[in-house]
């Protein structure tokens, strides 16, 4: 199942800040339903895509090794709709990074206006539910390749962010590949 | 270094901020998920913005015993017994589990805490002044 809602990072600052942008197009099934005749981005979908960029910029940090899920949302103010046609632009800031999780800052922009800001709580599964494969590890690698992030990506230490040699043995064992 | 009430001022902040109550809601008997309406998530929260607010860590368990809760040494039939009660005081020596043992439910136990039981919960994990 495709679930991205986000279409690139054109920031990624390991463990700081990452910004993503989100393209609304006519061409998503959902907008025809939310509602027939007059499309509006669900905010409850502009929140998923905050938290994508927020919980991938925690993964990474983590040298992809918590399984960071959404726990909670304890602020979302939305100031005006968002329209086919509109670029988002999602900007994750770290506040607080804990070994049971995080708590991130996670704002959207049009052009130079707020659109939507937020406070996410993100929790590092563990124990029994973190030894449950969330998703195979190809896919996240694929993820992170199809949304830029090794491109535009900095390490803590100011160098460019390298994709993580932890996922290049399920790319080299998939025999499809 | 804090003082009392800037101890209990920093936890109403906390507290305003994760549970979206009023100031005024949080006095020091306010339970926390009586009175608050905190959740087992809200936890999790509550004890991010107080690491950041007071500099401090606190690990798993230590404001919340949730293993001792859980261990058959210390439940049986859903009551906590006199060595899970032992260990629970053992664990929490800033709150008052006095009415806590007249009846140790454990689905009681969630509504144990107070606001007032944080405060002194804090004022072990750093240096008070006044």
């Amino acid at each position: 199942m495709r679930w991205y809602w986000i279409d690139r990072f054109i920031e990624f600052e390991s463990g700081q800040r990452a910004k993503a942008i989100k393209n609304i197009s006519l061409a998503e099934e959902h907008l025809h339903d939310h509602f027939p005749g007059y499309p509006v981005m669900p905010n409850s979908l502009i929140i998923e895509g905050l938290a994508q960029t927020g919980g991938l910029l925690l993964y990474e940090h983590s040298q992809f090794q918590n399984k960071v899920v959404l726990a909670k949302v304890p602020v979302a103010r939305f100031h005006y709709q968002a329209i086919p046609g509109d670029t988002l632009i999602y900007t994750a800031t770290v506040d607080y990074i804990h070994r049971n999780g995080a708590m991130v800052t996670a704002t959207s922009h049009k052009g130079e206006e707020l659109q939507a800001e937020t406070e996410i709580v993100f929790a590092h599964l563990e124990g029994e539910m973190g030894q449950k494969t969330l998703y195979d590890p190809l896919d996240m690698l694929q993820m992170m390749r199809v949304l830029r992030a090794f491109e535009v990506g900095h390490a803590a230490d100011g160098s460019p962010l390298l994709e993580p040699s932890c996922l290049d043995g399920a790319e080299n064992s998939d025999p499809a590949v | 270094m804090p003082t009392k009430e800037e101890i209990l001022e920093n936890i109403r902040t906390a507290l305003v901020d994760a549970l979206g109550v009023d100031d005024d809601e949080v006095t020091p008997e306010a339970t926390l998920v009586g009175d608050l309406g905190a959740e087992s998530i809200d936890f999790l929260d509550i004890v991010f913005r107080l690491e950041k607010a007071f500099e401090i860590k606190i690990p798993r368990g230590e404001l919340f015993p949730e293993d001792v809760l859980t261990n058959a040494e210390y439940v049986q039939d859903g009551k906590v017994t006199e060595a899970g009660m032992a260990e629970l005081r053992k664990r929490m020596p800033f709150a008052n589990l006095d009415s806590f043992a007249e009846n140790p439910a454990v689905q009681d136990f969630g509504n144990l805490l107070t606001v007032a039981d944080m405060c002194r919960f804090i004022e072990t994990k750093v240096e008070v002044t006044g």
